[in-house]
């Protein structure tokens, strides 16, 4: 038997894929989520092997949802964006259904699931390593923190720092940790507003209040919090241009 | 300022070759008037070098200032102008250079009006031609900024046509209708129909026209009607007018994307149960419109000025009115408020 959620936050949408799978006695929908909140905690509790998300939900979006997932399960993408804002990730993902969507259709990205090799190794964490492609994820992070999710607006972090194979994110109301990289955030994170100023550090330039020189051919930042941040030489160059000095 | 036909290569050297055989011919024919050779070229060379300069100075003038259409006096006194300087130029600095034997400065004077007449043509053609340079020069730019122009308000219109068809929202709706048919065939057709009176609505609607309130609230209810389908109990919406008996009118299609807005702004930024409020009233001779919506203060401060989706609407309240203080926003504990008014004439 295989098991699978339907997160959507229209009832309607979530009813036309309940619909579709009854042709499909072997897949068992065990639950419907109204939200990506709900989203995690049913995928947490139930592991089914296929999910069908949408994209455009409350609160976080779908993409912001599997990041908070640790194995997420296949992915077919139900939504309403066009094929423009697909590109990016429909070759990571099962399949996607263009809202709305035919039974034939459905059935082919129920058939491609179904005939996927190793049908337990998705490869959704391609998806998520491609760069941020809809607006609202350049404008939050999502992470969770012990069973919480929290939603952190980009202008609120400070600085970032590479802690092995995770980023550390300091805000005023302490730091979290995001399984992601360095250059998935210099990617991601609005460049007008976040400087790599060191190999291992990222700075809200709105947060410095001076620069120090410190040690031979270095620099160090200074942030509002009383936070020092190493500045390289290729950093130091970056934040003179952003500053404009 | 235009750039100089001299400013590119294949015109430079044709302008050299032309100077150089000029001067040549002018050497000789002193040569055969019966002058030594060095008198003849330093005669050819003060008096060429000198026309050269004339002439740049008038190209370059003339890069600067094109007289308009059929006030080619100004042209005219210009080449006078610089003839009459070379002339007296030429003239000073050649008995100066030139052994003063009375053979040479009464051929001089002898040939003055010939030189006064060739200097005059030269300057005047080379003047022409600038100005007929310069002036393609400008046509061609015109023409480039009119395409530029054009260009650009076709994009626009393609924008507002793509607007107007809110594909997110059309097909999200198509797709509640395709649910609808499986399960409530009644509900699907019902939902087909305010789809089709909404779509119509919208086309018939032009961004300049005005609109009676009665009217614009009407196709407003639609709308809500379709996403409350869509989005089932989590969406609620009251229409609150109150106005009377009272004709007031606003520019069509402007409360939609505020409404728009609102229900997106609600609905993503919550995941509670929404309540949508839309108030008509009227302040002093302005209908005043407000929209409420809920929102989460603590991961979307409406930090961004107006925002949200906002700023076109700002953008046809200005156009229309001049003013910039027609669209207010307001976020208070965890309602956002959208006011606009609008001056009734």
């Amino acid at each position: 038997m295989i098991s699978t959620i339907i997160i959507d936050d229209e009832p309607l949408a979530r009813s036309v894929v309940k619909e579709y799978l009854q042709s499909y006695p072997q897949i068992a929908v065990v639950q419907e989520c109204n939200d990506g909140f709900e989203g995690v905690k049913a995928i947490m509790q139930h592991q089914p092997s296929l999910i069908f998300l949408d994209i455009q939900m409350p609160k976080i979006n779908g993409f912001e949802m599997l990041e908070l997932v640790e194995q997420p399960p296949s992915v077919i993408f139900t939504t309403a964006f066009d094929e423009y804002a697909i590109k990016a990730f429909e070759t990571h993902a099962v399949d996607y259904l263009l809202k709305p969507f035919g039974k034939e259709r459905f059935g082919k990205a129920i058939e491609k699931f179904l005939g996927q090799p190793g049908q337990q190794k998705p490869n959704v964490e391609k998806l998520l390593s491609a760069p941020a492609e809809l607006p609202a994820q350049q404008e939050r992070i999502v992470i969770k923190t012990g069973g919480k999710i929290k939603i952190i607006p980009v202008q609120d972090i400070h600085y970032l720092e590479a802690a092995d194979d995770y980023v550390r994110i300091y805000l005023s109301e302490g730091n979290f940790l995001k399984n992601k990289t360095m250059a998935y955030f210099e990617n991601a994170l609005p460049g007008m507003q976040f400087v790599r100023t060191h190999r291992s550090y990222m700075v809200n330039i709105q947060e410095i209040t001076r620069i120090d020189p410190y040690e031979k051919d270095n620099h160090q930042a200074i942030l509002r919090s009383g936070a020092r941040i190493p500045v390289s030489r290729s950093g130091y160059a970056k934040l003179k241009m952003m500053l404009g000095i | 300022m235009f750039t100089s036909p001299l400013q590119t290569r294949r015109f430079r050297i044709f302008f050299a070759a032309c100077w150089t055989c000029w001067s040549l011919l002018h050497m000789y024919v002193l040569y055969w008037f019966g002058f030594e050779w060095e008198t003849a070229f330093t005669d050819s060379a003060v008096s060429n070098l000198l026309l050269l300069a004339a002439s740049l100075l008038s190209t370059i003038t003339l890069s600067y200032y094109i007289p308009a259409r059929n006030k080619y006096g100004y042209i005219l006194a210009l080449c006078l102008v610089l003839s009459a300087v070379w002339l007296l130029l030429s003239r000073s600095l050649l008995m100066l250079l030139n052994p003063d034997t009375n053979d040479y400065s009464a051929f001089f004077s002898r040939s003055f009006p010939l030189r006064a007449a060739i200097g005059f043509l030269v300057i005047g053609c080379m003047s022409l031609l600038s100005v007929l340079w310069y002036t393609m020069q400008d046509q061609r730019e015109v023409e480039k900024r009119k395409n530029e122009a054009e260009k650009l308000s076709k994009e626009a219109e393609l924008y507002n046509l793509r607007q107007q068809l809110q594909p997110h929202f059309l097909f999200n709706s198509l797709n509640s209708i395709n649910a609808l048919i499986g399960s409530q065939p009644q509900l699907a057709r019902t939902m087909i129909e305010q789809l089709s009176d909404f779509l119509r609505g919208t086309l018939k609607k032009e961004e300049n026209q005005w609109a009676s309130l009665e009217d614009e609230l009407a196709h407003l209810q639609l709308y809500l009607d379709i996403e409350k389908v869509r989005f089932g109990h989590r969406l609620s919406t009251v229409i609150n007018n109150r106005i009377p008996d009272m004709q007031a009118r606003l520019p069509a299609m402007l409360l939609q994307p505020i409404v728009e807005n609102a229900i997106k702004f609600g609905l993503y930024d919550t995941t509670d149960a929404i309540l949508i409020e839309i108030e008509a009233s009227l302040d002093n001779q302005s209908l005043v419109l407000e929209v409420r919506n809920p929102f989460d203060p603590e991961t979307s401060s409406p930090r961004k000025g107006t925002g949200f989706g906002l700023s076109s609407v700002q953008r046809r309240l200005y156009l229309l009115f001049a003013r910039n203080d027609l669209l207010q926003t307001e976020a208070a504990g965890s309602l956002f408020t959208t006011t606009i008014k609008i001056p009734q004439q």
